[in-house]
Formats: C-alpha cells, sequence, structure tokens
C-alpha cells in the first residue's frame, strides 16, 4: 500500500530519486487516503524507524503496541516472549557477570581507579578538557574548511560545462575511495617535507587537513544532493525572471539548499569528531583518546577507568549533535516557508562511498556513514 | 624509479586488508542481522538491547574501539581470541573490533530494508500461521536484502575504507607499511599515490559491480 510513495522516492536515475525528504510525507497521505485505514497508523509508524510504532500504532486495550511483523501476543506468545526473555537476560548478565570478574581480578575496579573522574578536578583539567578541546577544535575546524570547499565541488559538479563537471567529479570520486587515515599520513608527511610547521602543530594541521580533504568530497555530494532536492519549479521561475546561471544558484538555489541539507550537514559532523580520534592513535595529536595512555599511567594503570570515560564522552557529544540534526530536520520539515525539501542526516551514509548505487537506498531509520 | 619498493610487502599489505574487510564483513552481516531480527522482534528487553547497542556503538569512534580491543580487552582481560602469536591475535582483535562496529550499520540499513516490504507480505506470512522467526527467515528478510544490497555495499566500501583503523594496533595492512615507507624513503608523492590507487582499486570497483547487482536483485514493485 504505501509502496507507491516509497517507490518513487527509490528509483535510480530519476529526479524524484534525489528527493529523499517528499517519501515520507507521501507515504502519510497515500496511506491517510487508503481504505484500509486501520493499517496505515500502524505502517507509517513502521516508516518512521520504530518497529513499535509509536502511540499511533497500539492498539486499543493492550499495552502492546502494534506492529506488522508480528501479532499482538496471546497467552501462548506472552508466556513464549517472557521465556525468551529470561533467556535473554542470563546470557547478558553471564557476559556482564564474565567481564565484571576478568575486572576485578586485574584490580580495575577498585574505587580509586575511578575515583580521579568524580571525586578530584585535577583529571579533568590536566587531561580531559584539554584533550576534548583539542577534539572540538580539530573537528570545528575541518567543518568550517571542508564546507566552503563541498560547496565549490558541489556546484561544479552541476556546472554545464562538462570539463569543470569532469574535473570536479574526479576529485569527489578520488578523496571519496580513500581511506581518511591515509589523508591524514600524506599530509602529516608532507607538511613535515615541504613546510616548517612546528613538530608540535604539524598532529592538528595533519588531522585537519585529512578531514577536510575527505569531508569535503562528502559534503560536495551533500551539496549537490541538496540542489537538486529542490523543487525544479525554483531554476524555472528564477529563469523566466531573467537571472543568469549564477544569480540563479547564489540568490534561489543555494540559499534554499542550505537550510535543506542542514541536518546531513550536523549529522557528517559526527563522523567528523569520530574521524578526529585517527589523529590520537596514529599521528600523536593530543585528542580525547591520546589522553587515554598519560591518564591511566599517572592514576595507577586504570586503563577501563580511562576508556569508559572518553567512549562517554564521545557518546555525549555525538549524541547532541545527532540531537541537534534531527531537531533541526523535524523544524525544517515543519516549516511553512522552506520548499519542503530536506536532506536527512541519514542520507550521509550513502553519499559517503564511491561509484553509482546511492539514489536506490531505502530510506527509514537513521542511517549514517560507518 | 620504483626500486625503493624492495624490501617492502605491498601486495602481503593490501591481502591483509582484503582478509581484514572479508572477515569483518561476514561477522558484521551475521551480527548485524541478528541485531535487525530483535530490533524488529516482539521481545522488548531485546529490543531495547539492539536500540541500545546501535545508538552507543554508532556514536564512540571506531579508533576508540580498535584501540580498546587491544588494550582493554587483550591486556586487561586477557582475551586471545584462541591465538598465540601477536599477530595473529591483534588480526582477531581488528576483526573483532571492526566487526562490533560495522554490524550496527548493518543492522539499520537491513531495518531500512525490512521496511519497503509490502505490509501485504507479512500480513499474509501471518495469515497462514508463520511465526516470528519463519515470517522474518522465509518472508521479509530475503525481500529485504535484496532491496538494501546498495546500501550495504556503501557499508562495505566504508568498511574497506575503516580497516586501515586496525593499524592503531599494529595489525600489519596498508596503512601501516604506508606510515613505515614514508618514515623510512624519500619518496613521499610515490608511495602516497601507490597506496591511494590501492584503495581505490579495492573500493571503486566494488562500488561498480554491487551497484550493478543492487539493480539485478532489486524487487521490482
Amino acid at each position: 500500500m504505501s509502496r507507491s510513495g516509497d517507490e518513487a522516492g527509490e528509483r535510480p536515475g530519476k529526479d524524484a530519486g534525489e528527493r529523499p525528504g517528499t517519501s515520507a510525507a507521501e507515504n502519510a497521505t497515500r496511506d491517510a487516503g487508503n481504505p484500509a485505514g486501520k493499517d496505515a497508523g500502524k505502517r507509517s509508524g513502521k516508516d518512521a524507524g520504530s518497529p513499535a510504532g509509536k502511540g499511533a500504532g497500539k492498539r486499543p486495550g493492550t499495552g502492546e503496541p502494534a506492529t506488522v511483523l508480528y501479532d499482538v501476543p496471546g497467552p501462548r506468545a506472552r508466556r513464549r516472549n517472557l521465556l525468551w526473555t529470561v533467556l535473554f537476560l542470563a546470557a547478558l548478565a553471564a557476559a556482564v557477570w564474565w567481564v565484571i570478574d576478568g575486572l576485578a581480578a586485574k584490580n580495575q575496579l577498585e574505587a580509586a581507579k575511578w575515583e580521579p573522574f568524580f571525586t578530584d578536578g585535577r583529571a579533568w583539567e590536566t587531561y580531559l578538557l584539554p584533550a576534548l578541546r583539542n577534539t572540538v577544535v580539530a573537528a570545528g575546524l575541518a567543518m568550517l574548511l571542508a564546507l566552503p570547499l563541498g560547496a565549490l565541488l558541489g556546484i561544479a559538479r552541476l556546472s554545464d560545462h562538462r570539463a569543470v563537471r569532469a574535473g570536479a567529479g574526479t576529485v569527489v570520486e578520488f578523496f571519496r575511495a580513500i581511506p581518511v587515515l591515509i589523508l591524514m599520513l600524506f599530509a602529516n608527511a608532507a607538511y613535515a617535507e615541504f613546510t616548517d610547521i612546528s613538530p608540535e602543530t604539524r598532529p592538528l594541521y595533519a588531522v585537519v587537513t585529512g578531514l577536510v580533504l575527505y569531508n569535503a568530497s562528502v559534503l560536495a555530494e551533500v551539496v549537490r544532493a541538496g540542489i537538486l532536492a529542490l523543487p525544479a519549479g525554483q531554476t524555472d521561475a528564477a529563469k523566466a525572471i531573467g537571472m543568469r546561471k549564477g544569480q540563479t544558484m547564489a540568490y534561489v538555489l543555494l540559499p534554499q539548499s542550505v537550510t535543506a541539507m542542514l541536518p546531513a550537514l550536523v549529522s557528517q559532523l559526527v563522523v567528523i569528531v569520530k574521524d578526529t580520534a585517527l589523529g590520537g592513535a596514529m599521528l600523536g595529536f593530543a585528542e580525547l583518546l591520546a589522553s587515554v595512555r598519560p591518564m591511566s599511567a599517572n592514576y595507577g594503570a586504570n586503563t577501563i577507568a580511562c576508556f569508559t570515560v572518553v567512549a562517554v564522552l564521545f557518546v555525549l557529544l555525538n549524541l547532541a549533535l545527532t540531537t541537534f540534526a534531527s531537531w533541526l530536520e523535524r523544524r525544517l520539515r515543519r516549516g511553512r516557508r522552506s520548499t519542503g525539501a530536506v536532506v536527512t542526516a541519514s542520507a550521509v551514509d550513502d553519499l559517503a562511498a564511491p561509484g553509482p548505487g546511492e539514489p536506490d537506498a531505502p530510506r527509514g531509520p537513521d542511517r549514517r556513514e560507518p | 624509479m620504483f626500486d625503493f619498493l624492495d624490501g617492502y610487502d605491498l601486495l602481503g599489505a593490501f591481502w591483509l586488508t582484503v582478509q581484514l574487510t572479508f572477515w569483518s564483513a561476514l561477522g558484521s552481516l551475521v551480527w548485524g542481522t541478528l541485531l535487525a531480527a530483535m530490533r524488529v522482534g516482539p521481545v522488548p528487553l531485546m529490543r531495547a538491547f539492539g536500540t541500545a547497542y546501535v545508538t552507543i556503538v554508532r556514536n564512540i569512534p571506531l579508533t576508540v574501539i580498535i584501540v580498546f580491543t587491544s588494550l582493554g580487552l587483550f591486556q586487561t582481560l586477557g582475551v586471545s581470541l584462541g591465538a598465540d602469536r601477536f599477530t595473529t591475535i591483534n588480526f582477531r582483535l581488528a576483526v573483532l573490533g571492526l566487526t562490533a562496529y560495522t554490524s550496527a550499520f548493518v543492522c539499520e540499513a537491513l531495518r531500512s530494508g525490512i521496511n519497503t516490504v509490502p505490509l501485504g507480505q507479512v500480513e499474509a506470512a501471518r495469515a497462514i500461521g508463520l511465526s516470528f522467526p519463519q515470517t522474518l527467515r522465509i518472508v521479509v528478510l530475503p525481500q529485504a536484502f535484496r532491496s538494501v544490497v546498495g546500501p550495504l555495499a556503501n557499508v562495505l566500501i566504508a568498511l574497506t575504507k575503516n580497516t586501515t583503523v586496525a593499524a592503531a594496533i599494529g595489525v600489519a595492512e596498508a596503512a601501516l607499511l604506508m606510515r613505515e615507507m614514508i618514515e623510512n624513503e624519500a619518496q613521499l608523492i610515490l608511495i602516497s599515490a601507490i597506496f591511494a590507487f590501492g584503495f581505490i582499486c579495492l573500493t571503486l570497483p566494488t562500488g561498480l559491480l554491487l551497484g550493478r547487482l543492487a539493480r539485478k536483485v532489486a524487487v521490482k514493485r
């Protein structure tokens, strides 16, 4: 039933394929107009990425959320679910027990090894906050530099001149095909060989350079998708009032596409934040991951405690970004003045891999670049 | 011109990259499918576990996970995965880390594929009395997999690029060899070009071939 809506959004090659933003809304309207109305709520709940169907899909009289994949559990199904829950809980408990036992045997759970992060401000002042600052600075710089470069490349890929299109296309496909670590290693060595940047700041330069080269080419695809997602009428109208190509881009397409792609841009920030850790592991850049070694050396080999704190910091930082991105997406979809075109945060992962094949990506759960 | 290549096992390093990719892809396909099944399944605890796993793992840098497998799992907890040589242990730890990370992305790709399976298919499956595992195995997943070949190909390409992170725990794959060569030889541009070319040779054909496969197997609706 909602197939037709999905289909329009997924056929490769057609314009519609570039408009991930429209399919969900289409689904909703199609579902609403469908005679099999009682299923519509369930399906759209599922489309929203939640198999449990939020609120709307709940059947009256039961606490169980309705879904298409399984029936509302009866007495036997409930017993079976309970059995599975108990078995799974047992397996989970066994795993947790094994970990805790192993950690306790290595004295990793001693209060003294965790205390520095909770009772003492010095661990934060000396190690974590400067490291966190470096992570944020590298990610922020990379984003600031990659954005204009990416916009330029993205626009160049839409150029009317074949040479410009091909040139930008080659650059984008090249850098998307190469691991960001290879780019960082190259940048690090190149700065050492050809410039006189001091060895202390060189890792930052190398990390940012690698991130900019890689992410600019990913963002170029985001920008391209954002511009293509705009209704064709925008270009037609601009042409009709006599705007030139450059004016159309600068005054009509780009401003609107920027709002359309904001969610994808913020989502790409998560990728950048995560990739800064590469600099810590491979180039000696003093970011969060790199703070683990000096910290655990200073606080009596509390490796597990350090890793936990660093991982939690990364998760919190990225969750904040993700939440912001989805809030932005909801807001933009609601906005009355927008064209309704939105490049979703989940589009990012399909645009990060080289080669064709991205338009037929099914939308739904939030998918990002690995 | 290419004299500096003597003494370096370039093909061996890239072969290790391919091996890392292969085993991690296999592992994350299995674990990712299980996670997806948990996330759409009827048992609330499993759903919660799947959601928590995906949310947490996707927001931790892969580098942190890989370094943790070495410093945390191996050196602290003594997990050696049945190997006794350091190179083998590190290789297996890297595969474990890459699998744990990539399966979260496989799970999400697969879940969006499950969303494309028409409602009627599942209702018909339930109507003839198939249980949830049967519905998933016989009806839903075969169709879901066919519609996510494209996204899964993107995950595979990203995984190929991500195997370079294994260099952080000393797995002798391409990125580690590149760092070693850059340090020892005065041929920065050429060395970088060779490694860039190597990765393009791995990623571009994967994208093209699987992109073609995706169009071929896609369910026409």
